[in-house]
């Protein structure tokens, strides 16, 4: 089970390899559109590729909740394995 | 109003002969064949029956960035380097972008990321099939990826008529800025099509050459042991402007865009009609409405894609459409080295037609060895030709599978 620092770190992989944003930029008050400046196609990208590599499933109901990085890193915690 | 005359201020390309346009006509002047063997891996599983193709030299991710590359086909990709350097050339303008426009054609469009998202559909699920699939695949990627970039929003259009896509889209450039719908347009044309299927496809038709003991001398227009075309990939790109507005801003004009005639044969779905009655109409519509005579025209890039039919039905058409004039009307062959670019190649020939008109000189095609006698053209072999001085045009054709015809007339400046 990842903790919430390695979920946070593999976030920031995922979104940096999806939009170029440095990887350091990807913290968890951070809000997914409103300061990363990512649109519903590239959210839709990387919550798939979380999904893969955290063995979770995150629905597509679920998606809109996640308005922070610290939104889905909690969830991603909780929900793994 | 008085009549708009449109210039060409910008060249950029990225081609099987290198990742510019100063590179490719080097290797046109050389007499280099872009021919390169195809992965091995693909011919294994397949069992194409074509080992070769004229790929692109320099591979996009050395000029791209990683998101770039994911977010756009390849076909998109080639034509956003070769949009971005065509700007570049023509010294940055920076027009209104609301005065800026686009055409980029594409006789395919977006089949990589077509059948890449149909296998993840397959093998993985819905869930793994890209959001970005359909904006990728889509024909018109190109121009809306290159619009994008350049923030231009007079208009971004995309002709699709096979391999008179990309001559096609320069004339919609030339018309956008004829009719006062833009000052500037980024046009041109671009192919990544080097999926299997496509080889599979076109060597089904018998269309692809095959000579694969010997592949820098497969694409032989004109030649009497041509067997097919080869397949080549890559984008070519020019900045059309305003004749004034470039003037004004001291650009440096390579030439004249002179016209666009176009045609269709409405004969068959792949053949072209052996006397060449469409396209010798597309021919003299170009040469008309630039307000030319045949004497004028002092040089032709032929579409010319080394198959049997096609380049016979081509030097039919030439000769139908000027005469006896045609003798004065050495014709290029470019093809012989870039391979053939499907919805790029109207647009690449369009710029060696205007680098050929700029520098007064006509490429030779190579391995025409033995000059097909059906062919009554003065094809141009071994030596360049200097092209005269003064007032001088040249043209450049283009046809594609549907039956399109499409010519362009470049004058000197």
């Amino acid at each position: 089970m990842a903790d919430q620092q390695e979920i946070l770190s593999g976030l920031a992989e995922i979104v940096n390899e999806e939009t170029g944003l440095d990887p350091a930029e990807v913290q968890m008050d951070k809000s997914f559109t409103d300061d990363l400046d990512i649109d519903s196609l590239s959210m839709m990208t990387i919550v798939v590729n979380a999904e893969e590599k955290f063995g979770v499933r995150i629905p597509d109901d679920e998606v809109k909740n996640l308005t922070t990085v610290g939104d889905a890193v909690t969830y991603i915690q909780n929900n793994q394995g | 109003m008085s009549e708009r005359r449109v210039v060409v201020t910008g060249l950029g390309a990225t081609t099987p002969l290198g990742g510019t346009i100063a590179e490719t006509w080097d290797g046109v002047l050389a007499g280099r064949s872009g021919a390169k063997p195809l992965p091995e891996d693909m011919l294994e599983r397949y069992e194409l029956p074509v080992h070769f193709a004229c790929t692109i030299a320099v591979d996009p991710s050395e000029v791209l960035s990683k998101v770039q590359i994911r977010r756009m086909d390849p076909s998109a990709q080639y034509a956003v380097i070769a949009a971005q350097a065509a700007m570049e050339d023509a010294g940055s303008p920076e027009p209104d972008p609301e005065r800026l426009g686009v055409a980029i054609g594409t006789g395919i469009g977006g089949v990589w990321t077509l059948l890449d998202q149909w296998d993840n559909l397959r093998e993985k699920g819905v869930r793994r099939v890209f959001p970005l699939a359909v904006p990728m695949l889509m024909p018109n990627t190109s121009s809306g990826n290159v619009s994008l970039l350049l923030g231009a929003r007079a208009g971004a259009h995309t002709t699709v008529s096979a391999c008179a896509s990309g001559a096609e889209s320069m004339g919609t450039g030339y018309e956008m800025i004829r009719q006062g719908r833009a000052d500037v347009v980024v046009a041109g044309g671009t192919e990544a099509a080097m999926h299997p299927i496509c080889f599979a496809g076109f060597a089904q038709m018998q269309a692809l050459s095959t000579r694969n003991d010997d592949i820098e001398h497969a694409s032989r227009p004109y030649d009497t042991g041509r067997d097919g075309f080869v397949m080549g990939e890559g984008a070519a790109v020019m900045v059309l402007e305003e004749y004034e507005h470039a003037k004004a801003r001291g650009a440096r004009i390579y030439a004249e865009f002179g016209s666009i005639g176009m045609s269709a044969d409405a004969h068959h779905i792949t053949a072209p009609e052996p006397e060449g009655a469409g396209a010798s109409r597309a021919m003299r519509e170009a040469v008309e409405r630039a307000g030319l005579a045949d004497s004028d025209i002092v040089h032709i890039n032929a579409h010319a894609t080394s198959t049997p039919v096609g380049d016979v039905a081509e030097a039919n058409a030439i000769r139908r459409a000027f005469g006896a004039a045609a003798d004065g009307m050495p014709v290029s062959a470019t093809k012989s080295m870039t391979g053939h670019l499907l919805g790029a190649a109207g647009a690449l020939e369009g710029l060696l037609t205007v680098l050929a008109v700029h520098h007064r000189t006509a490429p030779a095609a190579i391995n025409v060895e033995d000059l097909d006698s059906k062919v009554d053209l003065d094809v141009i072999r071994g030596e360049h030709r200097t092209l005269p001085d003064g007032d001088i045009a040249a043209l450049n054709n283009s046809f594609g599978f549907g039956g399109h015809n499409v010519a362009l007339v470049v004058k000197s400046v």
